[in-house]
């Protein structure tokens, strides 16, 4: 029992130094380290190359749901299939729905693909509009002030050092902005195809059009017949690019940039995929491909 | 801005109706009117320029505005749009229901074991509804969590499978939870048929606490360490009343519980739980058919504890931790179950007279009995998984006194020298999260004598809320 009790003291006093910060995927993460600095621990529960729908409710993520300070979360039914189970499981009150170290993403921006209808016939579709905000990099800004002001309540001790923490982001983040647009935009009403509709947000941002999706619904994996529809349909429109992110199986885009005779590019869709191990790197690497496939 | 130019126009205007005027006047006039134009299209210019400065600030004022707005909006818009419907709980239904090829085999039972709980018809050959399982849950307030799950069977009956209320994070890694819920003892026992990846349940489930599951009716505390990994002990005290224990009609606790648990990650692809669970309760007259030795049916009552222990452990694998395309989840249990006390028999049906008549006390009973199952299933492809279980029971000691042979006849299953087994494959495909075909094919010889290979087809449905899943 002594053995035990010490095993726990050494465990639970390193959490006391930093606010721990326990995100559901890797970008909130990110963007709260470059708000927090020294000031803040965050540790992602997912990984840039998993599906963020199909999460289990593993030990570990209870574990470290347990002793956190602050959960982000995207929100708009992201992690309805797993975040319930480790929130409730993790007996921790601060970070429980409602209270000030839950804080939700979504509810910050503009939603796209807001169904007009609830019906699963049309696959897994969610509520409050398609969860994906972390396509756009402006969503970065309104999301990084929220997030500074929550980690403010959250922690009042440090509340200066996360204001100055968010101006010193956002300001560097408005000229990657500014110069990111301008770099891009002969992207600008470029037919693509998806493989998830992963990217409303993207596309919004750069002004690429989405002509089709692989998947036939959201969520649902395409068939060789389903994918051989879409080819055929997408044809008149002349896709320029097929478009998957990094955690998406190769298979679909990759037959239908074969048959289709143009690229598959493959986006790293958050931080932590090959080439994109920041926020930056995770814009600059989206832009990069996305050009040189129109070369 | 556009003053100026109406003043240059009306001007050429007037001077085009002059047609009589002398040249050198014209072309005076003409220079003139070439500095006016000039210098108006410099004011214009200059006036245009500040007009977009303005407009531009004005834009960036008005988007930051809409996106307040907007902002505003949506967070209204979730909250419900302020109908009363909004706070409405969750509601899922879970639609379930196969078609069966099995032998006809008169009371199916697991040789060498007392007979356990109810099922809801999952042994019946032919098409068959499985239960309906209808779900309620909502946060109460700030403090509480309430759920409820009724099983309305084939026959129309209903059943409150789970009717509980939980805190919302007492601090410190506790939690309670009062009311009727599943038992965390075990790994499997804790699940819904739903989430089973078999068609039906193990044998050990079936032995142990009916196809069902254990259920208690009581209190469940438990405490999560504050480990990088997860270890988690809970309690439970309850009422009792189902099997292996009967509703004893008294105050306090009918039955306690135990587990503990623990699980963590290795590298990104691999996750792992394990558990060790006791169980301890208490039977008065659990009741159980017999043959007397004339052949004619006569009921055993056993009354005495019932200790259960239990040991799981549940591996996943999935490239990169990703389980879209495909993934690995292998899985065991074992089980002791020790139970003594003494028992008695009786007539079943007062009408038919047996060595039992009037009732005989059988003396002590003790029994030790072993064992468990070990399955894997296999994602293979988006959509499509296969599985194989190995169900094993020990035929497990008893110690009864030899007289109980001159009221019971010694070819009933229960005395029976054997050691069940089943193996099981099975296919499914699930066309999304909420829906799942089943295919499987049991060769199972838990009952001495026979070997039943059965063929199951099965749906698995779900409707509404969407419900998040444990480990």
């Amino acid at each position: 029992m002594r053995i035990l009790t010490l095993l726990l003291f050494a465990f639970a006093l390193p959490a006391q130094a930093a606010l721990n910060i326990f995100s559901t995927v890797p970008e909130w993460a990110a963007l709260a380290q470059e708000i927090g600095g020294d000031k803040v621990k965050a540790t992602a529960a997912t990984t840039a190359l998993q599906d963020p729908h199909r999460i289990d409710a593993r030990p570990s993520l209870i574990a470290r749901a347990r002793n956190a300070d602050l959960l982000l979360a995207t929100g708009a039914e992201l992690e309805v299939g797993w975040l319930p189970v480790v929130l409730r499981e993790s007996g921790n009150p601060r970070i429980q729905t409602g209270q000030p170290g839950y804080f939700e993403a979504a509810a910050f921006v503009r939603m796209l693909d807001v169904p007009g209808k609830l019906d699963r016939a049309g696959g897994d579709v969610h509520a409050d509009g398609n969860p994906h905000i972390q396509t756009d990099p402006r969503n970065f800004l309104v999301i990084g002030e929220a997030l500074a002001a929550r980690m403010a309540l959250v922690d009042p001790a440090n509340a200066d050092a996360y204001r100055n923490g968010y101006a010193a982001f956002a300001e560097r983040w408005r000229g990657q902005i500014r110069r990111w647009e301008a770099q891009a935009a002969p992207l600008k009403g470029i037919a693509v195809v998806s493989q998830h509709k992963a990217w409303a947000y993207l596309y919004d941002w750069l002004g690429l059009r989405e002509v089709a999706t692989l998947e036939p619904k959201p969520g649902i994996e395409p068939s060789v017949a389903q994918l051989a529809r879409v080819r055929d349909q997408a044809a008149a429109s002349r896709p320029r690019m097929v478009i998957r992110a990094a955690y998406n199986s190769a298979r679909p885009a990759e037959w239908f940039a074969k048959e289709a005779k143009v690229p598959a590019v493959v986006l790293p869709f958050t931080v932590g995929a090959p080439a994109a191990d920041d926020l930056t790197a995770l814009f600059e690497t989206t832009k990069q491909r996305l050009l040189k496939s129109l070369e | 801005m556009i003053r100026p130019s109406l003043i240059v126009l009306a001007a050429s205007g007037v001077l085009a109706s002059f047609p009589a005027a002398a040249d050198t006047d014209l072309q005076a006039l003409r220079a003139e009117i070439a500095q006016m134009k000039q210098a108006y299209e410099q004011r214009i210019a200059a006036l245009e320029n500040r007009l977009v400065q303005a407009e531009s600030t004005s834009t960036q004022a008005k988007a930051a505005a809409e996106q307040a707005a907007t902002r505003a909006a949506t967070q209204t818009a979730r909250a419900g749009d302020g109908k009363a419907s909004a706070f409405n709980p969750e509601i899922g239904l879970v639609l379930q229901g196969q078609a069966k090829r099995m032998q006809d085999v008169p009371e199916r039972m697991v040789s060498g074991y007392w007979p356990a709980g109810h099922d809801h018809g999952a042994e019946k050959r032919g098409a068959s509804l499985q239960h309906s399982e209808l779900m309620f849950a909502a946060n109460i307030d700030p403090g509480f969590r309430g759920v409820a799950r009724f099983a309305v069977t084939g026959a129309g009956e209903v059943e409150v499978e789970e009717a509980s209320v939980s805190t919302l994070g007492l601090g410190n890694g506790l939690s309670v939870r009062a009311g009727r819920f599943a038992s965390n003892i075990g790994y499997e026992n804790a699940r819904h048929p739903h989430e089973w990846d078999f068609a039906d349940a193990t044998l050990m489930q079936k032995v142990l606490f009916g196809a069902e599951g254990y259920r208690q009716d009581g209190v469940q505390v438990k405490w999560l360490a504050p480990t990088p990994f997860m270890l988690q002990f809970g309690a439970e005290f309850g009422r009792g009343a189902n099997f292996p224990g009967t509703d004893r009609n008294k105050n306090g606790s009918g039955a306690g519980a135990l587990f503990a648990k623990t699980g963590g990650d290795v590298g990104a692809s691999n996750a792992w739980q394990a558990g060790l669970s006791f169980l301890n309760t208490s039977a008065a007259d659990r009741a159980a058919h017999f043959e007397d030795t004339g052949g004619v049916e006569a009921e055993s009552f056993f009354s005495g504890k019932s200790r259960t222990a239990i040991a799981d452990f549940v591996w996943k694998w999935a490239p990169n931790g990703n389980a879209s395309d495909r993934s690995l989840k292998l899985q065991t249990e074992v089980f002791r179950r020790t139970e003594q006390g003494t028992w008695r028999c009786d007539d079943a049906d007062p009408a038919n007279a047996t060595t039992c008549t009037g009732g005989v006390a059988l003396g002590d009973l003790l029994t030790r009995q072993t064992g468990g199952y070990a399955s894997a299933v296999y994602q293979f492809m988006p959509k499509w998984r296969v599985g194989y279980r190995h169900d094993w029971l020990g035929k497990g000691s008893k110690s009864f006194d030899a007289m109980v042979f001159n009221l019971l006849d010694a070819g009933n299953h229960y005395f029976a020298d054997f050691k069940p087994r089943k193996d099981s494959v099975m296919l499914d495909w699930s066309n999304s999260e909420f829906s799942r075909l089943r295919l499987q094919y049991a060769r199972d010889r838990a009952m001495m004598g026979v070997t039943d290979n059965q063929v199951t087809l099965q749906y698995i449905m779900s409707l509404g809320a969407h419900g998040a899943h444990k480990f």
